[in-house]
């Protein structure tokens, strides 16, 4: 295996009184996508924004390309080329998706100076974001949110994509549309760390997986050892993929 | 051409352009429509106040950042005038470094409490600009010799300015060519410049980041920007429009105390005025200031004619006297902001919304 783009080492995060990670260690691979499944509560969430710096690691060590990124703060971290997709979108509801798609494309003060075929390969994606561009993002459907996320995350080139759970909530028609966009995105050897309780969403992305429990990485492996496991994934995720189908 | 003036903010909403245009004109010609001390002195206030609520809406609107500090920085271009003129005298220099030094004053000013305060939480924010300008207030009342204390200072203002100036022996449509009239009319065309410059700040990268962090501060850092810089930079250039509109105050009363630019009523107002006009946007500030300081010096004159009219009807009568005009102000901002909970403007763009 090549050098990993991230790599996180005995990771520890506590957020007040509560002690989250307990020593995560955790390799993403460049030009892989990179599942981290596991139960409610296992700190996959905790684990993305401690990377992205938003709660701090109290312990470990976080990796980015050979260099240090756990001292640095969430500007900075973004800045060195890492993107995230909250859980919850994290859209600018009051903004139109044209500025939502501005604001994320730092270099850019208007769309004109967005690069017009990586725009233009957004939209091939999700053509429904071209159709609203001057709407304020808030009047989106939850589907088209979910895309305005991902877009904004892609706007322009990252070395790395941390995605939060991005079928969460979504109709099973905007799940598949959602599938077809990280296909493509995989093609163009785009590192991502996607955290998802959807197995069957995950199984159909992943070449490499993690399995997360009680704040610690409990299994690593590629995706296609897991979904051809079954007795694998009931003992890692109390579930197996015929019964989530 | 119009919509490059407003830096392509159009108030996207027909009856919004109406009243922003009654507004306009309105205050154009007050000195010839409303003739009158009082309704210009009510006309030179609504400019003053449209720049005040506009740079603080610049900061609560735009940036989500509470701050009750804001008459402070008032109160500082109001004071470096009056300080500078009183010193120097009465000449267009003494203008110029009592707006430099005030300036310069605020810069520091809200730069410090900017940097050191925009980290803690918005209530902690909100008390420390508090305590901030109630120190200031006391201060200014304390510093007697400088700041005239409670009394405030009186001075003149540079011959061109003073109602003793005359640009034309006969009158003009009826209205005298005085110094009052360039005075007002200083007041208007800088109320208009300093409007139309918060319009491009707010349409700018920079106003675009302020309402992502007004948003989702956490999704703003996410993307790669510093919102404590940006915090910063929005409450410096709140706090130097605030100045520049003290200035302006300064430069119309001929006068100012502490009552005047930094009393907390002021404050309120100001809040009250965001409020019913529309936060996060400045044409709210606009029509809140002309329809605050509007009823503030209307109603009670109204009443006076109600309370006359109900004569017959006691009970009627009393309820319209005069003397309870500040009750039903009160019952009319509650019914406003019960109505428009997001401010005049903010339905009027609602309502003229297309579906998506």
């Amino acid at each position: 295996m090549s050098e990993p783009l991230l790599q996180l080492q005995g990771v520890h995060t506590h957020i007040g009184a509560y002690h989250i990670l307990q020593g995560v260690d955790l390799e993403v691979p460049p030009g892989e996508f990179t599942i981290l499944l596991g139960r409610n509560g296992a700190g996959k969430t905790t684990t993305l924004r401690t990377v992205m710096g938003i709660w701090s690691a109290s312990e470990g060590s976080i990796r980015f390309e050979g260099q240090e990124i756990g001292n640095l703060g969430t500007p900075d971290i973004a800045q060195r080329g890492i993107a995230y997709v909250p859980e919850n979108m994290g859209i600018f509801a009051d903004l139109t998706v044209h500025e939502n798609f501005v604001l994320a494309a730092r270099g850019a003060k208007r769309s004109a100076d967005m690069d017009p075929k990586r725009l233009a390969w957004v939209f091939e994606l999700f053509p429904a974001l071209r159709k609203f561009w001057q709407h304020p993002a808030g009047l989106l459907s939850g589907g088209q949110k979910q895309m305005l996320a991902v877009a904004r995350a892609i706007v322009e080139p990252r070395k790395l994509l941390l995605v939060d759970e991005p079928s969460k909530g979504l109709a099973p028609s905007i799940i598949q549309n959602m599938v077809q966009a990280f296909r493509e995105l995989k093609r163009t050897d785009t590192t991502i760390l996607l955290v998802e309780q959807n197995f069957n969403f995950a199984r159909q992305l992943g070449d490499r997986v993690a399995v997360m429990d009680g704040g610690r990485i409990v299994h690593t492996g590629t995706m296609a050892s897991l979904a051809g496991d079954e007795a694998l994934q009931q003992r890692l995720l109390g579930l197996s993929l015929a019964s989530h189908q | 051409m119009f919509s490059r003036l407003l830096s392509g903010d159009l108030p996207r909403s027909r009856m919004l352009t109406l009243l922003l245009l009654g507004v306009l004109a309105a205050l154009a010609f007050a000195p010839f429509l409303f003739p009158g001390a009082k309704a210009l002195n009510v006309a030179a206030k609504i400019c003053i106040f449209i720049v005040l609520v506009a740079s603080f809406d610049l900061l609560l609107g735009y940036t989500g950042i509470v701050s009750f500090a804001h008459t402070m920085f008032f109160g500082i271009g109001a004071y470096g005038v009056a300080i500078a003129i009183t010193r120097l005298g009465p000449t267009w220099a003494g203008v110029a470094a009592g707006t430099g030094c005030a300036l310069l004053v605020s810069l520091l000013l809200s730069l410090l409490i900017g940097l050191f305060s925009l980290r803690v939480k918005a209530l902690f924010y909100a008390m420390i600009t508090l305590a901030v300008a109630t120190a200031f207030m006391t201060l200014a009342s304390q510093l007697s010799d400088f700041t005239g204390g409670e009394d405030g200072l009186s001075f003149k203002v540079p011959e061109l300015l003073s109602a003793a100036f005359s640009l034309r022996e006969a009158p003009f449509l009826g209205v005298s060519l005085n110094g009052k009239l360039l005075s007002y009319y200083l007041v208007f065309t800088a109320t208009g410049l300093l409007f139309l410059l918060m319009l491009r700040i707010v349409n700018s990268p920079f106003g675009r980041v302020l309402q992502a962090i007004r948003e989702n501060a956490f999704r703003a850092e996410a993307l790669g920007y510093r919102i404590v810089v940006y915090r910063t930079l929005s409450n410096v250039l709140s706090a130097l429009f605030a100045t520049l509109a003290g200035v302006l105050l300064a430069l119309w009363l001929r006068y100012n105390g502490p009552d005047t630019s930094l009393s907390f009523e002021i404050m309120i107002d100001i809040l009250l005025m965001v409020v019913i006009g529309g936060m996060g946007t400045l044409y709210g500030g606009v029509l809140g200031a002309s329809l605050f300081i509007v009823t503030q010096n209307y109603l009670q004159d109204l009443m006076k004619l109600a309370s006359v009219a109900a004569t017959p009807i006691p009970f009627l009568r009393d309820l319209v006297h005069p003397d309870r005009w500040l009750l039903w102000l009160g019952i009319l901002f509650i019914v406003s902001i019960y109505r428009f909970p997001f401010g005049i403007v903010g339905k009027l763009r609602l309502k003229a919304r297309p579906p998506a």
